[in-house]
């Protein structure tokens, strides 16, 4: 079971790297960590139901990205209001389902249940997606990023794009919650990317920083975790944190 | 005449305030079109729904195998993102069609060099950063160009070479341009035709016609104080 854990939080770590680049360069920290909020109902309703947990936060997670993407595409919604409103709500309604304390501290803040098969399936493919996702649509995204108008003329589907790449970063949230829980999984989205903004001097650079600095902040905070006797989410935010302050050391 | 824009009664409303209203004009082949206006008077809007970007009334009739190449107006991006010209236009390389060689063509082309295309885009100089759109703009192959205020920001000479820069390619590949700017000399010495948004009224014509002092001071709202020379 070491090894499937190992494979599967390197995965994580990697998509949540790629795709934070593009999070932190559209200027969407704030909103991106809000949305990992909506995580928790559906985590509440799975375990209702008696399903796995991970269906659940994903179900709930692309309803709230489709709900970003309707917002986005409206002039004149307040979308900052709308996503504290909404989302605080579905942190605070999340938590009064839940049936214990460990249950809430497990999702609020990750923890090490056991890890069946579906969710290694799921966790696996998920992650692949993500990865060929940001990969292949990484120059659409740039010009996307650049002026939305452009990308039109240079025939990108602004709109599907966008939807795409919000049911993406919605997917790699929901891959982080058996490790970060619904309250620090935005953390490793965001803090390995905002860490290689500043130190690479080139899209591909950003990209492999990002990756690796959340790789190296999941494996050595999963260690120390374990080594300290703390929750491991918690552990792995703090070193991700650790490498960025390190970051400033370098020019 | 091939046209290879008709618009017909076009309107444009963000809300309650309509911002550009039953507005009739069509493009030659070849040919170039400066629009002028005051601050407000909804010339990128119409460049923004010539572009499908916007939500219109009327019609738009594009020729049916245009190919659009587009300079935004001045882009409200994070100086720091570690996206290099090369980067920028390389992005556009999956998009296109047309041989491997057309990046170093069309920085050539702009004057941008290989060593400034490894900068990143907040790091270049507005005239630089000008530049880089337009190689952007040229990528694909386009036939029409749609210029937002492309000499924006940049200094008198540099002005100058980008003006001569689009007329340029404007004969050597017989594009259609459509642009807009302030600077009536440059109306005056480029454009074919001159569409002009007023506060009160729209008007078209050749850049004589347009450019007179009376017709002016009444777009603008307030003495221009230009006028073309009869010489």
């Amino acid at each position: 079971m070491m090894i499937e854990n190992l494979l599967l939080s390197i995965t994580m770590a990697i998509a949540a790297g790629l795709i934070g680049c593009f999070v932190v360069m559209r200027r969407m920290a704030l909103a991106a960590d809000a949305l990992s909020h909506v995580a928790l109902p559906g985590i509440g309703v799975a375990l209702a139901l008696h399903m796995h947990p991970i269906f659940g936060a994903t179900a709930m997670l692309f309803f709230g990205a489709l709900l970003v993407w309707t917002v986005e595409g409206k002039v004149g919604v307040a979308t900052e209001a709308l996503i504290g409103v909404l989302f605080s709500t579905a942190l605070a309604v999340g938590s009064l389902m839940m049936n214990s304390r460990e249950e809430l501290v497990a999702a609020l803040f990750g923890g090490t249940g056991v890890l069946a098969w579906p969710e290694i399936l799921f966790g696996l493919v998920a992650a692949t997606l993500v990865v060929v996702f940001v990969t292949t649509q990484r120059g659409s995204l740039v010009v996307m990023l650049v002026s939305p108008d452009l990308a039109r003329t240079a025939g990108v589907n602004v709109r599907r794009l966008s939807l795409f790449y919000l049911q993406i970063f919605a997917l790699t949230i929901a891959l982080g919650l058996r490790y970060l829980g619904v309250l620090l999984m935005g953390a490793l989205i965001i803090i390995p990317a905002v860490t290689a903004k500043r130190l690479a001097k080139n899209l591909t650079g950003m990209l492999l920083t990002a990756a690796l600095a959340a790789v190296a902040a999941t494996i050595a905070g999963t260690w120390l975790a374990s080594y300290l006797h703390r929750e491991t989410g918690p552990v792995i935010v703090t070193v991700a944190a650790c490498i960025f302050l390190l970051s400033f050391l370098r020019r | 005449m091939d046209h290879v824009l008709e618009v017909n009664h076009l309107s444009v409303r963000f809300g309650e305030v309509e911002v550009l209203s039953d507005l009739s004009f069509d493009v030659a082949k070849g040919s170039s079109l400066a629009v002028i206006g005051p601050n407000g008077a909804g010339k990128t809007v119409l460049f923004q729904s010539l572009i499908g970007s916007l939500p219109f009334e009327g019609a738009i009739r594009w020729a049916p195998d245009v190919r659009i190449g587009y300079v935004p107006q001045k882009l409200d991006l994070d100086r720091d993102v570690p996206i290099t010209g090369m980067d920028f236009l390389r992005a556009r390389s999956p998009l296109m069609r047309g041989a491997k060689g057309e990046i170093a063509d069309a920085l050539d082309l702009v004057g941008l060099s290989t060593q400034l295309s490894q900068k990143t885009i907040g790091m270049l100089s507005g005239g630089q950063f000008q530049r880089l759109l337009l190689a952007f703009a040229l990528l694909g192959d386009p036939s029409v160009l749609l210029l937002d205020e492309p000499t924006a920001g940049i200094d008198e000479p540099g002005q100058r070479q980008m003006n001569e820069l689009i007329h340029r390619l404007q004969e050597v590949r017989k594009l259609t341009v459509l642009f807009i700017s302030h600077e009536l000399t440059v109306v005056n010495r480029y454009a074919a035709n001159v569409l002009c948004l007023g506060r009160r009224r729209v008007c078209f014509g050749t850049p004589r016609k347009i450019l007179t002092r009376d017709l002016l001071d009444e777009i603008y709202g307030t003495p221009v104080g230009y006028h073309v020379h009869d010489d």
